[in-house]
């Protein structure tokens, strides 16, 4: 059952929550920019956002391990396959103050 | 190339199994206008795409597709992963759990295995766009039944995310149509269609019985 397995730690969903919000803005805005490239306003935001989310990705990395096959280095031993994995309950958390 | 990220674009957590859910969820993993038939729709035409924007429009949304067969892969797999047999049996699920048990197959909600039939990749730039814009339109129409059969906002949440994500790609690719269009008007030249020799060589009278000669 999913209670016998360890969750992951609240400060690790709460950067991985922060993580996951700005890279979803640069997503979006990557797209529009793919329609809209002269748009001057929106490729700031998306250089801000995508600035912002490296940092707050590195610092996940250095606690947490590595996000990216085969792009991020890996303490020993190799960190790449420690659970949980995103599809695992238990990598996964509810959107704070989304609820229906 | 591709490089995986260890983590969901949207988080999915289901605490209770609901194995009919993930009937139906399935769908949106391997149906007719599932994320996978979306995914590779646009990374094929993409090769063929015409204009800068319409291939980065196509590369980038396929590839958004994929982290959306993520999210659904982990929703069926997380409405079946404790349900108990006969909740399996109950849900009519019994013969899925028979082929695969509770592992993730792409199917539709009727049982039919993923197809390549579900897709076009035409070479017509302006073929291909409009099929993207119904494919988008079709998913999100998928999501929005799906919304209607669920009740637990831990499956309905993540679903009305991906429903929303279908109403951007509908748009997106309506710009794209239209800088396409615009493109293709400014080359005041059109597609050339390869028709019959004859057609091109109105002196040549055609003869009677021609297609008779071995």
């Amino acid at each position: 059952m999913y209670s016998n397995k360890p969750s992951m730690h609240p400060d690790r969903q709460d950067i991985l929550n922060k993580l996951m919000a700005l890279d979803f803005v640069a997503v979006d805005l990557q797209l529009y920019l793919d329609t809209h490239p002269y748009d001057r306003n929106a490729l700031m935001n998306y250089n801000s956002v995508v600035c912002q989310a490296q940092m707050l990705r590195q610092a996940y990395e250095n606690m947490y391990g590595p996000l990216f096959s085969f792009r991020s280095a890996s303490r020993y031993p190799w960190q790449w396959i420690n659970e949980p994995w995103p599809w695992q309950y238990q990598f996964n958390f509810r959107i704070p103050g989304e609820e229906l | 190339m591709w490089i995986y990220e260890k983590k969901l674009e949207y988080p999915v957590k289901i605490k209770k199994p609901n194995p009919k859910m993930a009937k139906y969820i399935i769908t949106q993993y391997g149906g007719p206008d599932g994320e996978l038939a979306a995914s590779l729709r646009y990374l094929s035409q993409r090769f063929s795409m015409v204009t800068p924007q319409a291939k980065a429009v196509l590369n980038d949304i396929g590839t958004e597709e994929l982290a959306h067969l993520e999210i659904v892969g982990t929703m069926v797999r997380q409405l079946i992963e404790n349900a108990s047999i006969d909740e399996i049996k109950a849900a009519d699920l019994g013969s899925y759990y028979a082929d695969h048990d509770k592992a993730i197959y792409p199917l539709s909600a009727s049982g039919v295995p993923f197809t390549a039939a579900y897709i076009q990749s035409k070479g017509d730039p302006i073929t291909d766009l409009h099929e993207n814009m119904a494919a988008e339109e079709k998913a999100r129409s998928t999501y929005e039944w799906l919304i209607n059969l669920a009740d637990d906002p831990d499956v309905i949440d993540p679903l009305r995310f991906l429903r929303e994500r279908e109403i951007v790609h509908f748009q997106r690719f309506g710009e794209a149509l239209r800088i396409v269009q615009e493109y293709l008007d400014s080359q005041k030249c059109f597609p050339v269609v390869k028709t019959p020799d004859m057609m091109h060589m109105p002196h040549m009278p055609i003869k009677a019985g021609a297609n008779n000669k071995k």
